[in-house]
């Protein structure tokens, strides 16, 4: 890292030899955990940032996984080497945001900035319980539904489920078909954060985390235990695969055909466009309606870009003009088509639309129009502390639910007392 | 007799300070660390501290996910200690009796050794892969519902299977120079009292090789404790249900990737004081059996 930085710098340095104006020009480092076709895209929108002004240089640095960023942002906070920006995911969220004095909110480090520019579905997943903004959503994904269209017309059907209900009277023709009917690849994101935006049940008390950290998780409930009974019910039929719980195992069975519908985010539009080779649609995430008749919108999972504390103003004026930059319309269609993560801004997605990119590629769309489906009470997001460790211990339950280790009451009481605990500790350290 | 006393110079302090360096800076220092960390409630941004005392520890430990990690750790530790040296010996011994491509032999058995933890784990990873994995697909061929994502002994076979098969060719190299370095006339004198092999073998070679034997413990199971994160990390992250968890996986699962910088520094010290204690209880009992 340092080794980098200096030859960063010495580039630098020599370039600002050709032009005096850069010489004065305010270094922003800018941590992420875009790796891959994502990395590219980043280091992309730093390069053309760089070149449309001379006052500010942004450094992009890949820092691993989410996790691993997270960690990295962290240790370098705890040893004042804190960079201008880091990107921190939706589970990191609590842990930066109740940090107290290791921000700088968005919502004051931007000129004329109004929360209302941004669509529904993200305008309060980072923001404090008074609706300011904290971090700036970057890479802003949902869930939806995938489905194979080739294995749909074996099964002798012509569109994709839009309730639960109608997917169990479709699962056993695809079954027939040859095709287990569906698999998905984050069932905390999927089948219980955005279960509950979508059915707008509340997830957790304190307005879901958002007003105090003395909280206690809701999981327990009557809804997610049907759900969860019915999953498992799908699972011993052959109707629901399980291929482990890494995202990639998921997909890549409806990649090989294997599974005829896969729920994933609506960032991985892009992936398989180059990866699958039959023609695949995509719709929005199925609902029960016996537990609601119209459907709420669902939430943003991904990350946010957050300024981190202990910097000068003239780098917090960079650091503004670069998130300006970022949302500005033509970036942020930019990045939405070489990604396929949902554009933030209301006016993106007017330009993205009509540029008429939505008529060449219909499924880019959803993610948004999702996001865009009218919110309740209960469908802003979510603020849990510990919540990577509450993520892990979801993840054993539902392993134990699928295996038949233990039935889904005994699973969900367990989740519910190994959560609550996780959220105590978080709420005694956190004070 | 008289002890010669040689006239004491600062030399030798200065020849053996790089390695205390090194101990004093990469252990004793983050030692220290973890454990004035684990009495602390902190954020992770270390803008609040608290002084709890053995909050971290009653939090962690008793938790069903540490215990449960813990009893794994232990099953897992013996299974991977015994198979690997067992196989290693057993190796060891035959390719010691071979005369013809000897050499070719023990090349092939030593090569895994140059493997790295996460890299065996990516290999396993590929052969238990529910959709292309060929060793997934033969054992359900063969009529095993071998389910490693789901069934938590299929998930500890894997990772078993995976850590003794790295481990068994560092055995073998040892157990190997130490079949060696047994004179080859005590084999011929025990050669014209008994027949058996197998009883030469167990009253006359393994006795001899039992320094080996005793050293190869306390590093294979220091190994089972914590160079197996690798391959943890990169086959089933703890899954199915935690059933495949270990203590150290566990420590970075809530450290790293949590943020519980105090209850995972917490869960290293009382990792490193079983560990310190299970090595004590080898040099203090077992090694009293051992004759060098």
């Amino acid at each position: 890292m340092q080794i980098k930085s200096l030859v960063v710098g010495l580039a630098l340095g020599a370039s600002a030899l050709t032009s005096t104006a850069a010489l004065s020009a305010t270094e922003i480092q800018w941590w992420h955990a875009m790796g891959g076709r994502l990395g590219e895209v980043v280091n992309e929108i730093a390069e053309k940032y760089n070149a449309s002004q001379s006052d500010v240089v942004v450094v992009p640095t890949y820092k691993g996984g989410y996790e691993d960023t997270m960690t990295a942002g962290i240790a370098a906070f705890r040893a004042k080497e804190q960079p201008h920006i880091i990107q921190i995911f939706d589970a990191g969220a609590a842990t930066i945001i109740n940090a107290k004095g290791a921000t700088v909110p968005v919502a004051d480090l931007m000129k004329n900035f109004n929360i209302e520019d941004y669509i529904e579905g993200v305008r309060y997943f980072y923001a404090d319980s008074d609706g300011k903004m904290i971090g700036l959503p970057f890479n802003s994904s949902t869930p939806l539904l995938y489905y194979n269209k080739d294995a749909f017309a074996a099964a002798g059907l012509d569109a994709p489920p839009t309730t639960w209900e109608e997917f169990e009277a479709m699962a056993p023709k695809l079954k027939e078909a040859g095709f287990t009917a569906l698999a998905q690849s984050h069932s905390p994101w999927i089948f219980s954060e955005n279960f509950h935006s979508r059915h707008n049940i509340q997830l957790a008390t304190g307005n879901n985390g958002y007003d105090t950290t003395d909280v206690e998780i809701l999981y327990n409930n009557d809804h997610m235990k049907m759900h969860w009974s019915k999953v498992k019910e799908w699972l011993d039929a052959g109707y629901y695969g399980f291929y482990g719980r890494a995202w990639g195992d998921n997909q890549d069975a409806f990649v090989q055909k294997k599974v005829a519908m896969w729920l994933g985010s609506s960032g991985s539009f892009g992936g398989l466009t180059k990866s699958a080779d039959f023609e695949f649609g995509a719709t929005f995430l199925p609902y029960w309606k016996s537990i609601i008749e119209e459907p709420k919108g669902t939430f943003i999972g991904g990350a946010a870009l957050f300024a981190m504390s202990g910097h000068d103003d003239d780098e917090y004026e960079a650091v503004a003009d670069f998130f300006g930059y970022m949302t500005a319309a033509e970036n942020q269609v930019f990045w939405h088509k070489e990604t396929g993560y949902v554009p933030i801004t209301s006016e993106a997605y007017a330009v993205a639309k009509d540029e008429g990119y939505y008529e060449s590629t219909p499924d880019a769309e959803i993610g948004i129009l999702q996001l865009s489906q009218p919110g309740g009470e209960w469908t802003k997001g979510y603020r849990l502390g510990y919540y990577v460790q509450i993520r892990d211990v979801m993840y054993k339950h539902f392993d134990d639910i699928f295996s038949g280790a233990a039935s889904v009451d005994d699973a969900f009481a367990a989740m519910e007392t190994e959560s609550n605990a996780l959220l105590k500790r978080f709420n005694d350290t956190y004070k | 007799m008289k002890r010669v006393q040689f006239e004491h110079s600062s030399l030798p302090y200065l020849f053996v300070a790089p390695q205390i360096i090194i101990i004093a800076i990469f252990f004793l220092w983050p030692a220290m660390q973890a454990i004035y960390q684990s009495f602390l409630l902190e954020d992770a941004f270390g803008l609040s501290t608290q002084f709890v005392w053995f909050r971290n520890y009653s939090d962690t430990i008793l938790s069903p996910s540490w215990l449960q990690a813990a009893g794994f750790t232990a099953i897992f530790a013996t299974l991977v200690t015994f198979i690997s040296m067992g196989l290693a010996l057993l190796l060891a011994v035959k390719a010691n009796e071979v005369l013809r491509g000897a050499s070719t032999y023990k090349t092939t058995l030593m090569w895994a050794y140059a493997i790295a933890p996460p890299v065996a784990g990516l290999m396993g990873n590929l052969m238990f892969n529910p959709l292309i994995g060929d060793l997934y697909k033969f054992f359900n061929a063969i009529g095993w519902d071998f389910n490693h994502k789901l069934d938590a002994f299929d998930a500890g076979f894997v990772v078993v299977l995976i850590s003794v098969w790295k481990q068994v060719s560092v055995n073998f190299i040892f157990f190997l120079s130490g079949l060696q370095g047994i004179p080859k006339s005590v084999n011929e004198a025990s050669m014209m009292d008994c027949n058996s092999p197998t009883r030469r073998f167990w009253t006359i070679t393994f006795p001899l090789l039992a320094p080996t034997t005793f050293f190869l413990m306390v590093i294979n199971i220091t190994y089972a404790f914590f160079e197996t994160f690798g391959i943890i990390d990169t086959t089933t992250r703890g899954a199915p249900g935690g059933a495949t968890n270990t203590l150290v996986f566990k420590v970075f699962q809530d450290g790293f990737r949590g943020a519980d910088l105090g209850g995972s520094s917490a869960q290293s010290v009382v990792l490193m004081v079983l560990v310190l204690a299970l090595t004590v209880v080898q040099f203090r009992f077992i090694e009293r059996k051992v004759h060098y």
